[in-house]
């Protein structure tokens, strides 16, 4: 049994039909990239499969179970249990410090455990910078504790939404690194991207396209490091 | 997690939270104030309605059952007098603090030297008594006539004058007629006697007593021969607008029951004052002047009624404003709360982190605005009355659930949008 399934989802907001009959698997432990220009439907796909919204039409399974049919709470139980997300605009709480932050995302699973929290920060080499701000932190660096707090409690999918959107090449290089040292671990990643150095480290790269999976490409030579251009 | 979140919010984000904490002091110093007047604005109001005469009036039992038998106007004609040596006892009764002035009264027919027939009515001006509870009192027409205007001369102060014995103060009318001022001299003569009086001064009073003659009480006494007695005491008290107990005491007291009397007996009621003097003062009958009383109600409750609209529309001045602040911290906040959302976060529990954020904001400006308050009510004490106001101890919960009511009230509609708010809707754009 795959770990995500979609079967023939549609999204359709009025006349748009953002997601159109698209269907896929993921499989456990597997790092998938979602490619896609502006409004091709990337982040739909990735609210849908991230629980933050239903389909208009279709079946989504995670872990076996019909997401698209689950009442909001339940939506909102099953992302805290099983889902890390990370986001291209970090989404840290500006008055909590890095640890905290990390903490926050515990705090709605189970319990806070600050020990564990700072072990997390430790695994993206940020607990030096655990009592700062994210004021105080580069872009890299709250992406960095972005990270630590999604797979904080451990999730079946980590789910990346530009993760790279905002950061240099060489912050770039380090959270690439992140996905590749949490792949080897065996946690499954799906990464929303339009970058394609970032698309191509994955081990899968689908494209979509006016809300149509259009192209997939597996990569051969996956080694899970990022190769610039220049 | 929960106490350093709301640690996070209230020392590290105190700017945004202090646009709330103020609104809320505001409303709460304005419902403190105003609740501070209201509650002690009774006797303040009281104490003011007393500058406008006397409440209740004393007159023998004898006149009292014959006015009511043949409905005789002038009581004072019956020949029943009350004893002068038993006024003092007023001050004596259960609500003697209530009692703020009281003066007697002494009706005298007189002819002047050209045959003039004139009324003179004999009284205290400001006479001091030592009483038999060792207090000491100064009373009389001066302050229970003080609308009285003067037109000549001065007041007849039986303190500073010492030939006030001698003195007269006339009505405006009558001066006119008989073409006498200030500093003039009339010979009176009366049933019992005669007299030569200076007139000190001449009053204004807008009535009937523009037409007499205003002697001190043994002047009075002489010219119509009732030494040691009086017509009629004037009393003026401060007292209780009238329910129901009171009217049903005021018709019979002896048809209370035990309970409804000590509670009758023991509130200041226009009857139960008037049922106290005349404990004390020998066959009397004390009537509160219906007309004043029912003023004094009427304006207490008018002004009560002011006072609670203006806490009213204070509070949803404050619910508005708490109202707009908070869901514009929401709007402000919407992408942390989608991110909590996002991680896993239950409406229950973002609600309760908020909830508490602005109670405990709630809490520290409406503390201030109490004390605020209770500083704007002495200042309306101050100008408006001329003396403190009291804080009395039960405006503390109400301001309390006042102030818990209108944050919660005006926090609802940030509440309903935080429940609406979808993490999508933030932290992508859509």
């Amino acid at each position: 049994m795959s770990l995500l399934e979609l079967k023939n989802v549609y999204k359709i907001y009025g006349d748009l039909h953002a997601l159109d009959d698209v269907s896929l698997k993921v499989e456990k432990g597997e790092w998938v990239s979602i490619m896609g220009p502006s409004g091709s439907g990337k982040s739909t796909m990735m609210n849908i499969i991230g629980c933050m919204d239903k389909p208009s039409k279709g079946e989504v399974l995670l872990d076996g179970v019909d997401i698209s049919k689950e009442s909001k709470k339940n939506l909102t139980t099953i992302r805290r249990d099983k889902i890390g997300l990370i986001f291209q605009q970090f989404h840290l709480v500006n008055y909590l410090t890095a640890l905290e932050n990390v903490m926050l995302a515990q705090y709605y699973h189970s319990m806070p455990d600050e020990k564990e929290a700072l072990e997390a920060l430790e695994r993206v080499g940020l607990a030096d910078r655990a009592k700062h701000l994210p004021s105080q932190l580069s872009g890299g660096e709250q992406q960095r504790v972005c990270v630590a707090r999604a797979l904080i409690n451990y999730p079946e999918i980590i789910l990346a939404d530009e993760p790279t959107g905002n950061l240099d090449e060489a912050n770039e290089e380090i959270v690439v690194d992140l996905f590749h040292k949490l792949h080897t671990e065996g946690t499954t990643l799906i990464v929303v991207t339009h970058d394609p150095e970032v698309a191509e480290v994955a081990q899968r790269t689908l494209v979509l396209r006016s809300g149509k999976l259009s192209k997939e490409v597996v990569n051969e030579n996956f080694t899970g490091k990022i190769h610039f251009d220049s | 997690m929960f106490l350093r979140m709301i640690k996070g919010i209230l020392f590290r984000q105190w700017k945004k939270m202090l646009m709330i904490a103020f609104t809320i002091a505001l409303g709460a110093s304005l419902a403190s104030a105003m609740l501070s007047v209201m509650l002690d604005v009774g006797d303040k109001v009281n104490q003011e309605l007393k500058t406008y005469g006397a409440n209740i009036t004393v007159i023998p039992k004898e006149s009292s059952v014959l006015s009511e038998l043949y409905e005789v106007e002038d009581s004072d004609k019956v020949g029943a007098y009350l004893k002068e040596d038993e006024l003092g006892k007023i001050k004596t009764i259960f609500w003697a603090f209530n009692i703020v002035d009281f003066a007697p009264f002494v009706n005298a027919d007189a002819t002047l030297d050209d045959g003039t027939e004139v009324k003179v009515v004999g009284s205290w001006f400001d006479h001091h008594m030592e009483l038999p509870t060792g207090e000491q009192l100064d009373a009389g027409v001066a302050s229970m006539r003080s609308w009285w205007e003067l037109k000549e001369g001065t007041w007849l102060d039986e303190q500073l004058l010492d030939d006030a014995e001698n003195g007269a103060m006339i009505g405006k009318s009558l001066a006119q007629r008989l073409g006498v001022g200030s500093c003039d001299m009339i010979h009176l003569k009366g049933k019992n006697g005669e007299c030569e009086l200076k007139i000190v001064g001449v009053y204004d009073a807008g009535g009937e007593e523009d037409e007499q003659i205003y002697v001190l009480l043994d002047t009075a006494q002489a010219l119509a021969g009732l030494d040691g007695s009086v017509d009629k005491i004037e009393v003026s008290a401060l007292t209780t607008p009238d329910n129901e107990l009171a009217e049903k005491a005021a018709k019979d007291p002896s048809s209370l029951t035990a309970a409804q009397y000590e509670t009758w007996y023991c509130t200041a009621y226009a009857s139960s004052i008037c049922y106290q003097i005349q404990e004390v003062i020998t066959d009397s009958v004390a009537a509160p002047v219906r007309q004043v009383a029912d003023s004094e109600g009427a304006i207490l409750e008018k002004t009560q009624l002011l006072m609670i609209l203006i806490t009213i529309l204070s509070l949803i001045g404050a619910a508005l404003g708490i109202c707009n602040l908070v869901t514009a911290s929401v709007m402000e906040r919407s992408q942390e709360i989608g991110l909590m959302k996002a991680i896993g976060a239950q409406n229950s529990s973002v609600t309760l982190l908020l909830l508490t954020e602005i109670f405990i904001t709630a809490v520290i400006g409406g503390t201030a605005g109490f004390f605020a308050g209770f500083g704007f009510a002495q200042i309306i004490g101050r100008t408006v009355f001329g003396s403190a106001i009291s804080l009395k101890p039960m405006v503390v919960p109400i301001v309390a659930v006042l102030v818990v009511a209108v944050t919660l009230i005006g926090s609802i509609p940030a509440m309903r949008m935080l429940t609406r708010l979808r993490p999508t809707e933030v932290l992508h754009g859509r």
